[in-house]
């Protein structure tokens, strides 16, 4: 290559390099503040702030749903695995909620660590499936746990 | 290696000619691709069991996304051999593909917000993959603009190779995003390295839809490229008598 063009390219490079680092260490003292939301276990924590708008996201717990009969409020627990954390919310939810579903929810703790939301997004995972194959999958998992619970019956 | 393909590349005169060669190839594909992929996609494909058929907005919102990321990668690519090797012809693929680009990056936009209202329960939302995306659909603007604002040919195109070199920083921040931070956007569905998340009679169409959108962008391309050579070349007998033949 001529000289002068390698001497452009590798200045070139270089430069590409340094914005590269530059805006690596702008993004990473940022972290938090792009994260969406803060997880069940950051809000019991203590790293979520009391008072402030904040969002929390995770799993709606299995069984966890309660609804209001007279109102549209309803009560459900968020959970990551290891922490869960109440969540109040009173409105329409999307159509995609449903215990398991991983859901984000925009709101105010209380001093309990209750978030008294006023806005839940459902969060879509990448899995895609026809109807058919999930109806399908739900039989085998359910066959599955009859024959566990049928080989081990005291162990219900 | 032959570097001969490469130098050729400078003459606006031979590529002209051998684009005017793939032109109706790339159209042909093209059609058909987006034809038997859109009509597979969304009439044929199966329903998604969780979203029904709003899923099926991805046959247009991916193949868009996709191609507004590579059209990025690609005026940095014309950037960089623009200002290494004084090539015109890059200056002249970067101004033509910028616009291209910022269009796709608008339609993945618009149909991503129209199906996060029934998915997610909102049109918007600033979390890092969207954000990013729409920074991507800045920089377009922002391509287009600069090009626009400064009337001397040579500067223009040197600044604009510059700011598409920086601006490609963004790319695998878009592409990161929704492992580096919680995002409410879901992760990828095709990875390289892992089976795709999604039965093959729903990503077969896509694929299709995929190709079907580069060929439209290969098109669209070369088409607004041979009008900008021919404006730049007036002045040359060749391009004179290209003309002439068009009439």
């Amino acid at each position: 290559m001529h000289p002068q063009r390698k001497k452009r390219l590798s200045l070139i490079l270089l430069a590409l390099v340094g914005i590269g680092i530059a805006v690596a260490l702008a993004l990473s003292a940022l972290q938090q503040n792009i994260n969406l939301f803060y997880t069940p276990s950051e809000i019991a924590t203590g790293h979520a702030p009391i008072d402030t708008r904040i969002r929390a996201g995770g799993l709606v717990v299995d069984g966890s749903l309660e609804r209001s009969r007279d109102s549209l409020d309803v009560r459900f627990k968020v959970g990551d695995g290891a922490e869960e954390v109440l969540v109040a919310f009173s409105g329409i939810l999307p159509d995609l909620f449903r215990e398991g579903q991983g859901i984000v929810a925009l709101g105010k703790l209380d001093e309990n660590r209750m978030l008294v939301a006023d806005e839940v997004l459902a969060k879509h995972d990448e899995e895609y499936m026809p109807p058919e194959v999930a109806q399908a999958m739900d039989k085998v998992n359910q066959m599955k746990l009859d024959a566990s619970s049928a080989a081990s019956p005291e162990a219900k | 290696m032959n570097w001969s393909f490469f130098h050729k590349l400078g003459s606006p005169k031979w590529f002209f000619e051998i684009s005017g060669r793939w032109l109706p190839w790339f159209t042909a594909a093209g059609v058909l691709l987006l034809l038997v992929g859109s009509v597979w996609g969304l009439f044929f494909a199966p329903q998604d069991y969780q979203q029904g058929n709003s899923f099926r907005i991805i046959y247009i919102h991916v193949p868009a996304a996709f191609v507004a990321q590579s059209c990025y990668i690609m005026l940095a690519v014309a950037g960089i051999v623009g200002l290494v090797w004084r090539m015109k012809l890059a200056h002249v693929a970067l101004k033509c593909a910028a616009p291209i680009g910022a269009w796709m990056t608008f339609i993945a936009l618009v149909t991503g917000a129209i199906w996060g209202k029934p998915t997610w329960g909102t049109y918007w939302v600033w979390d890092a993959r969207l954000t990013s995306m729409l920074i991507l659909l800045f920089l377009y603007f922002g391509i287009i603009a600069l090009g626009q604002a400064i009337s001397n040919r040579e500067t223009s195109a040197k600044a604009t190779a510059v700011l598409a070199i920086v601006g490609v920083v963004n790319i695998p921040i878009i592409k990161y995003s929704v492992d580096w931070w919680n995002t409410l956007h879901q992760p990828a569905t095709f990875k390289i390295t892992e089976k795709p998340a999604m039965p093959v009679e729903m990503w077969l169409p896509l694929l299709l839809m995929v190709l079907g959108f580069y060929a439209l962008f290969t098109v669209s391309l070369l088409m607004r490229m041979r009008v900008e050579i021919l404006r730049r070349e007036n002045r040359t007998r060749w391009a004179r008598e290209a003309m002439e033949k068009m009439l």
